[in-house]
């Protein structure tokens, strides 16, 4: 971990899905996400916002290119140190929330540490913490099915925010919510940036899109277009 | 000479060494990123939790497919539990009316019919050294009935045998009510009827007297006997004295069966001499057998029962093991999402194989456990009221759990290498 390098750092990163004709989800991206930015990944539907987010957190491995997370190369990593680095480096936000059914918020929200070796009593602590911050104290032993799709979400970035990870991906976190929820949501990413926080969002919202200091453009897989305020981290 | 020595070298010390260079830099660069994350990892108690969680979050599948399990288990442990209380029954049966007994009949042969011993046989076999007590019985051939109306052909199967009063004691009998023959009674028109017999007559005790119609001659019940577990004949019989037999009906005492007691250590031996001592002249004549024999080949045939039974019971398990597979297979698939996430929030391939792995193992050993506890019950109700004692094998408790435990390794382990595959990016993105 190296506290100059950037969050996250693609170079020349390609991914193909074989097949006929293949698809080439990812093409020779470089980009780099510096520490505490905000960026938005925007594109049309299919042009690989996904992927690369999903690249950008080891969750998928480029067929070509290497991905460095805080200046560490992942290309060669086995499976258990990619999984350390989601455990314990990344926190996701997905469309659709993927809560566990049937277990209060708290341990929907404590799951994000499951898989660190924290104590049960450890996690739940550190969940309370996280719910307070995100605006649900009051929720804590609410099921997924007794919350609003806004609330849900919102559980969701807490369980993405309880491990204190080096940087949030969220893949169209605002997609399955209106525009009040949206706009909570998108209120709660920006005052974590506020914080200091380095997030990484996908959007289809053009007036979401906006109000982010950066902006990655996608198309057919290539970055189009790198527009931000100022340059370099 | 040592310096020209160091010098040359040999050209394959040079690549191992170059290699060990290359796998010194590999290893401290691997130690640096261990340094930087921590490896993940998920403490045992929360696999047990985690695995306990998702059955919790499908309990009526979860319940049915360890019903699976649970069902083949009982099956095995009730099996082994009950042939072995049964068989530990008749073995302790075999024990207390004693393996000595021989029955010596005349051989059916040739001389079809009313084959008998020589008129001599039970003193002859009396004289033998190891014989401990001897008793007869000898076929009278009449009908009796329970009263003079009966039709003649109307014998229900009852015999009637005349017998001397040592024949309870050679056979180890006991009385139901009433006496048995004593040297008093011998001689006088009475009866002594066995346990089939009594049943068959109608006879349920004698709190008043009872009289039967034997050979044209109304005779008084003396006696009802008990079963006899070694000479089954006899419980479908009237008895009469010997010396009434001779009598009141005209018979001529030449015996049926004799039946020996023989000291225990000499059975063999005794059996080999007793034909030839009863008639010198045609000993395979007469035949000898070991009812206990009998007994004992009873236990030996359940016991081939048992072996079909518990094939039948392995059967169930197979098939609760499918069951239980079935359903973490279709675990897999409907739960994606679920394996996408973890994976996202750091969960190893091994953690999610290891995860799916306990799942099964779970459901099996609770289906076991309850399997276990289900064929103890079985076997406890059952033998209790048979009246045996209840055996529950070591055998059938361990094997039944460890057997379920493997079963559910072997059905938990396809859907866990399955569910360590799938990948969580498409898991993320399927519906
Ligand atoms: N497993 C796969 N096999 C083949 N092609 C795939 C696979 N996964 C994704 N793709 C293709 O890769 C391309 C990029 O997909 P991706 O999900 O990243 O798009 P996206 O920009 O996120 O789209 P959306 O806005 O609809 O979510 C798409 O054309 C998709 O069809
Ligand atoms: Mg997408």
């Amino acid at each position: 971990m190296n506290p100059a390098a950037p969050a996250i750092e693609l170079r020349d990163v390609s991914k193909r899905y074989a097949g006929s004709p293949p698809v080439i989800a990812l093409d020779r991206v470089t980009v780099q996400i510096c520490q505490g930015e905000m960026v938005a990944v925007v594109g049309q539907s299919g042009s690989g916002k996904s992927t690369m987010l999903h690249v950008m957190g080891t969750l998928d491995q480029p067929t070509s290119g290497s991905v460095l997370i805080e200046g560490i190369d992942t290309s060669a990593l086995p499976d258990d140190r990619l999984a350390a680095i989601r455990g314990r480096r990344v926190g996701f936000v997905f469309q659709r929330f993927f809560l566990l059914p049937g277990i209060p918020t708290i341990d929907n929200v404590a799951n994000g540490l499951l898989y660190t070796g924290t104590s049960r009593s450890e996690r739940r602590t550190a969940a309370e913490a996280v719910l307070d911050r995100v605006g649900l104290g009051d929720r804590m032993w609410h099921r997924p099915n007794e919350l609003s799709g806004g609330e849900t979400q919102r559980v969701a970035v807490a369980r993405a925010l309880v491990h204190r990870p080096a940087f949030i991906l969220a893949d169209e976190p605002t997609g399955n919510l209106d525009s009040a929820s949206s706009a909570s949501i998108m209120d709660l990413f920006h005052s974590l940036h506020s914080e200091g926080r380095t997030i990484v969002i996908v959007t289809h919202n053009e007036s979401i899109a906006a109000a982010l200091p950066r902006r990655l453009h996608i198309l057919d897989g290539r970055l189009e277009r790198d527009v931000r305020g100022s340059s370099g981290c | 000479m040592d310096g020209s020595n160091a010098t040359s070298v040999d050209p394959r010390d040079a690549d191992v060494s170059g290699d060990l260079v290359t796998v010194e830099l590999a290893r401290s660069d691997q130690s640096a990123l261990n340094g930087a994350i921590a490896p993940s990892r998920l403490r045992l108690s929360e696999v047990i939790r985690v695995g306990l969680g998702s059955l919790a979050a499908r309990k009526l599948r979860s319940v049915l497919s360890a019903l699976g399990i649970a069902i083949g288990i009982a099956s095995l442990v009730s099996v082994l539990g009950l042939s072995d209380s049964s068989k530990s029954a008749l073995l302790d049966q075999i024990g207390a009316l004693g393996t000595n007994l021989l029955t010596v009949e005349a051989g059916s042969g040739f001389g079809a019919g009313d084959a008998a011993l020589p008129g001599t046989a039970v003193a002859t076999v009396g004289r033998v050294a190891t014989v401990e007590a001897t008793a007869a019985v000898y076929s009278v051939g009449v009908g009796v009935y329970r009263n003079d109306l009966v039709p003649e052909d109307r014998t229900g199967g009852i015999s009637v045998f005349a017998t001397d009063p040592g024949l309870m004691g050679a056979l180890n009998g006991s009385i139901a009510h009433g006496a048995f023959l004593s040297e008093a009674t011998r001689a006088h028109p009475v009866a002594v009827v066995g346990a089939v017999a009594a049943e068959r007559l109608g006879i349920r005790n004698l709190d008043t007297p009872v009289e039967l119609y034997l050979g044209g001659r109304w005779v008084e019940v003396l006696g009802v006997l008990e079963p006899f577990a070694l000479a089954a004949d006899l419980d479908r019989a009237v008895l009469i004295g010997d010396h009434a037999a001779e009598t009141y009906y005209d018979v001529e005492l030449a015996p049926t069966v004799v039946y020996v007691r023989v000291d225990e250590d000499h059975i063999d031996a005794t059996r080999d001499v007793l034909a030839g001592t009863i008639d010198p002249e045609n000993p395979e004549e007469v035949e000898i057998s070991r009812p206990s024999d009998l007994l004992e080949a009873r236990s030996a045939a359940e016991s081939s029962f048992t072996g079909l039974f518990l094939g039948l019971g392995a059967v169930a398990l197979l098939v609760g093991g499918i069951g239980v597979a079935n359903v973490m297979v279709i675990g897999v698939i409907e739960r994606r999402g679920e394996i996408g996430l973890r994976r996202a929030i750091g969960a190893t391939r091994a953690h999610i194989r290891r995860q799916f792995l306990t799942e099964a193992l779970t459901l099996a050993s609770l289906g076991g456990t309850v399997g276990v506890l289900m064929g103890v019950s079985v076997t406890y109700v059952y033998a209790t009221t048979q009246g045996w004692r209840v055996i529950i094998p070591t055998v059938a408790l361990v094997g039944g759990l460890t057997a379920s435990v493997v079963i559910g390794a072997i059905a938990g382990l396809y859907p866990a290498i399955r569910a360590a595959r799938v990948s969580p990016t498409e898991a993320l993105r399927s519906d």
